[in-house]
């Protein structure tokens, strides 16, 4: 446990200060990334306006704070993509990672865990920037407030997890680009990233209940800028951790099954 | 002439390379019916809570996406790739090869890709297009097409200008390339909607900072009778100084530029 523990801190460690070189690179990539939710927030505002204040029961200031919220959660949930384990497996990189006493999901799982650090940190003038333009309504308890900090955390290791497993299907077939697509299009429209689920229609909610996808997204969301209730919460709470051990459980079966399958390329 | 010559002799072996891959048409094929369906989905939900959007009914925001998957598909087969190129090459140190080459630099790095399959969002938007005509009901004549290709044009070049000035950033500042095409992608995808919705500040910058806005919605607006009059003088304008510009920043560019091998 100890070693673990080490590993994680260091690794950690390296990832801050290596991304710290590049906060113009990484400034780049984050304002890119607000574009998509200020135009979901712009358009969603203005229908909001158009209906006499409020769509859906929310009102712009709702969308405003949720949208900003949203692009915190959205770096959170950046993680090693499924085309870096595609690059991985078919270059042979994944040999040298084999070669190390322990399992390459813990490096991935530390290094990404240390960037966040900095993301966050780079992410509050942008919000601050953001927060002044679009004047979002956001006064959460202190519940809420430690909520999403955790809750956040979780949802980084859904997605890893997540996406692990998607790309450890490299391990069988090459050429999954189009696969990883059409998962982005289910996530994107049964997470919340889209809009808050209670905008979608009823069947759609009932479907993303059953799916790990909202848990990620609208649920830490929600926690910090919605009016949840304690028992809301906690319920969130739970079944993070629920995916979180279904995927740590399906990703150790895959892997194993898949490293069977791995012949190294190249080196 | 020996320019025209020279650009389809690369689109002529930019399009022999991709037909060895003929899998990869349908793997487009499904993404771009994903990214339809998506846009479709978006749509929708909108249209479920209100009847027009900043004065567009619904049709005339499908004939907005069409033209916006249309110019994607312009910009993923024939303008992304190459800036994509010349930036790994900038960072590498390998343009020398391209510079070296006895024709113009700038003509040169916008010409070498052509990826062919892209193509399909080409098809894909102009179907879409042709659906949200058909729904609005507006007699559409030679005047209104000829001030459609031409805005279609005139936009499809200002995109270029902006890529190849945003590219050559290279020359400055190493490491951009993947953040760079990210911060493209995600400026771009605000032409899905009319950028007459945003507020000020955004549409001015929508507008003249990145011409998003004579790319996808002016296009639009030739077909959906939302036309200002003087706003096809702006375009041809803003085009001329866009084009002057972009030679300038490459030219600065090129002069900064050291080479890693030579």
């Amino acid at each position: 446990m100890r070693h673990y523990l080490d590993f994680y801190l260091t690794s950690m460690k390296i990832a801050i200060q290596e991304q710290f070189q590049y906060p113009v690179a990484n400034y780049f990539y984050m304002i890119g990334m607000i574009a998509e939710p200020v135009i979901y927030l712009v358009v969603w505002s203005t229908v909001a306006t158009l209906q006499g204040g409020t769509v859906g029961g929310y009102a712009p200031g709702y969308f405003a704070a949720y949208y900003i919220v949203w692009t915190l959660v959205r770096n959170m949930n950046i993680v090693f993509t499924p085309y870096g384990w595609e690059m991985r497996i078919q270059r042979g990189q994944l040999s040298g990672e084999l070669l190390r006493p322990i399992h390459p999901l813990h490096s991935d799982v530390a290094y990404f865990a240390g960037w966040k650090v900095v993301v966050i940190v780079l992410w509050l003038p942008l919000a601050a920037c953001l927060a002044l333009i679009f004047k979002p309504s956001l006064n959460p308890t202190w519940l809420q407030v430690v909520v999403f900090f955790i809750a956040i955390w979780g949802a980084y290791l859904i997605r890893t997890m997540l996406l692990s497993l998607l790309g450890m299907i490299t391990f069988w077939t090459t050429r999954v680009g189009a696969l990883y697509e059409l998962f982005f299009a289910f996530e994107l429209i049964l997470s919340g990233r889209l809009v808050p689920m209670a905008l979608m229609p009823g069947w759609v909610q009932t479907i993303s209940a059953f799916l790990p996808f909202q848990w990620t997204f609208f649920f830490p969301i929600n926690a910090l800028v919605g009016n949840p209730t304690t028992p809301d919460l906690l319920y969130g709470l739970g079944m993070q951790l629920v995916w979180i051990i279904a995927g740590i459980f399906f990703a150790r079966i895959v892997w194993r099954l898949g490293i069977r399958r791995y012949a190294a390329v190249g080196n | 002439m020996r320019v025209l010559k020279l650009a389809f002799t690369y689109l002529r072996i930019g399009i022999a390379n991709e037909m060895q891959y003929r899998v990869n048409f349908f793997i487009q094929l499904l993404q771009s019916f994903v990214s339809l369906g998506t846009g479709l989905i978006g749509l929708a939900l909108v249209y479920n809570y209100t009847n027009e959007l900043g004065g567009w009914t619904r049709p005339e925001l499908l004939a907005v996406m069409g033209v916006y998957i249309f110019m994607g598909g312009i910009i993923n087969a024939a303008i992304q790739p190459n800036m994509g190129r010349l930036m790994e090459e900038i960072q590498a140190g390998t343009l020398d090869y391209a510079l070296t080459k006895p024709a113009d630099g700038q003509v040169l790095v916008s010409i070498r890709e052509f990826r062919v399959w892209q193509l399909v969002d080409v098809v894909v938007g102009l179907v879409v297009l042709g659906i949200a005509v058909d729904q609005i009901h507006q007699r559409i004549g030679m005047l209104e097409t000829l001030e459609f290709v031409a805005a279609l044009l005139m936009g499809a070049v200002m995109i270029y200008c902006f890529w190849l000035m945003l590219t050559s950033t290279a020359f400055w500042i190493v490491r951009v390339s993947d953040n760079i095409i990210n911060l493209f992608q995600g400026v771009y995808a605000a032409g899905r909607w009319p950028v007459t919705i945003y507020p000020n500040w955004l549409r001015l910058g929508l507008t003249f900072l990145v011409p998003v806005a004579f790319a996808v919605t002016v296009p639009a607006e030739t077909l959906t009778g939302h036309l200002q009059p003087l706003t096809l003088l702006e375009a041809a304008g803003l085009t001329l100084l866009l084009v002057a510009l972009a030679r300038l920043v490459w030219r600065l560019g090129v002069r900064n530029y050291s080479g890693a091998s030579a």
